[in-house]
């Protein structure tokens, strides 16, 4: 489970930068070293969200979702946070 | 259109229940300068928005609100609820308790309901940009009054991501007031330009008559 979370918390950190960067490029449209920053980003995030999937259950009502609608269910919502 | 992620922005933790920090807390939720009044306010101020960057701004702050309503929310209800009716009234939320039981209700700290005459639209882009500006930083002094009521180290964690977060948004919406100063600038300019053109290109005034 430890390395669900890493790999979690792997994805909340880029999905942050990605939307720091999207805040910024809409007061900076023509800025071309943010764009392929964002589309790095957007690459490793492609790859790493089956894979969170895979541990947390559906993270958008997707196609993963539709396969799996159990688990959208079933799996803590984001508020039923592990704890004391 | 909206999609939702099942997922926080970014991680809570909660080590112990903390009745009064949650009924402190609870007016980044429904308070004046909280998350509710942020995301409506900017969602709303959309449509008459004239500059197209100023629009997405206010479109992608809003959603990232949001965001921050649902981490707000997951602090509180986490804070409260394994509290038993006479520990929420020792910590002064007999009166939460009594309208509500353990759920979340849009309040202030001292639990007036929240009010859509905490928010403005005055379709003026101006006018409304510089109300976001100033409600990033009252957000921003409402987390740093909070930071200072608590010791618990995930509280501040998150309490100082989100401070940093009003810092941030409070930049993109004065550069998105710069853009809009500019182009209103700009269009000034050619107006001006084009009425002193009209007048020099005009033969029927004589050069005494335009410098009157």
């Amino acid at each position: 489970m430890e390395k669900a979370n890493k790999m979690m918390y792997r994805l909340q950190e880029l999905q942050f930068a990605a939307l720091e960067l999207i805040l910024f490029l809409d007061t900076h449209p023509y800025d071309q070293h943010i764009q392929h920053q964002i589309s790095q980003i957007e690459n490793q995030i492609t790859l790493l969200i089956p894979k969170v999937e895979k541990y947390y259950g559906p993270l958008t009502y997707d196609d993963f979702a539709r396969e799996n609608p159990l688990r959208w269910i079933e799996e803590p919502w984001p508020w039923e946070i592990a704890n004391y | 259109m909206w999609i939702y992620e099942k997922k926080l922005e970014r991680p809570i933790r909660i080590d112990r229940p903390d009745l009064r920090m949650a009924k402190f807390l609870i007016t980044q939720y429904g308070g004046p300068d909280g998350e509710l009044s942020a995301a409506l306010r900017y969602l709303n101020q959309r449509y008459t928005m004239p500059d197209k960057r100023a629009q997405a701004l206010l479109t992608d702050i809003g959603t990232e609100e949001l965001g921050h309503l649902e981490m707000i929310a997951t602090m509180v209800y986490n804070l409260v609820k394994d509290a038993t009716p006479e520990q929420m009234k020792l910590a002064g939320l007999g009166a939460q308790f009594a309208e509500h039981n353990h759920a979340l209700f849009y309040t202030d700290a001292n639990g007036n309901p929240w009010t859509a005459s905490y928010i403005q639209a005055k379709g003026d882009p101006i006018t409304d940009l510089v109300e976001d500006i100033a409600a990033e930083e009252k957000a921003r002094s409402t987390y740093q009054n909070l930071i200072q009521l608590t010791d618990d180290q995930g509280l501040i964690d998150t309490l100082k991501f989100l401070r940093e977060r009003e810092v941030v948004h409070s930049q993109r919406f004065r550069e998105a007031l710069y853009l809009v100063r500019a182009d209103q600038n700009k269009l000034v300019n050619q107006q001006e330009n084009q009425q002193s053109r009209e007048i020099f290109q005009d033969t029927s005034f004589t050069p005494t008559e335009i410098l009157e």
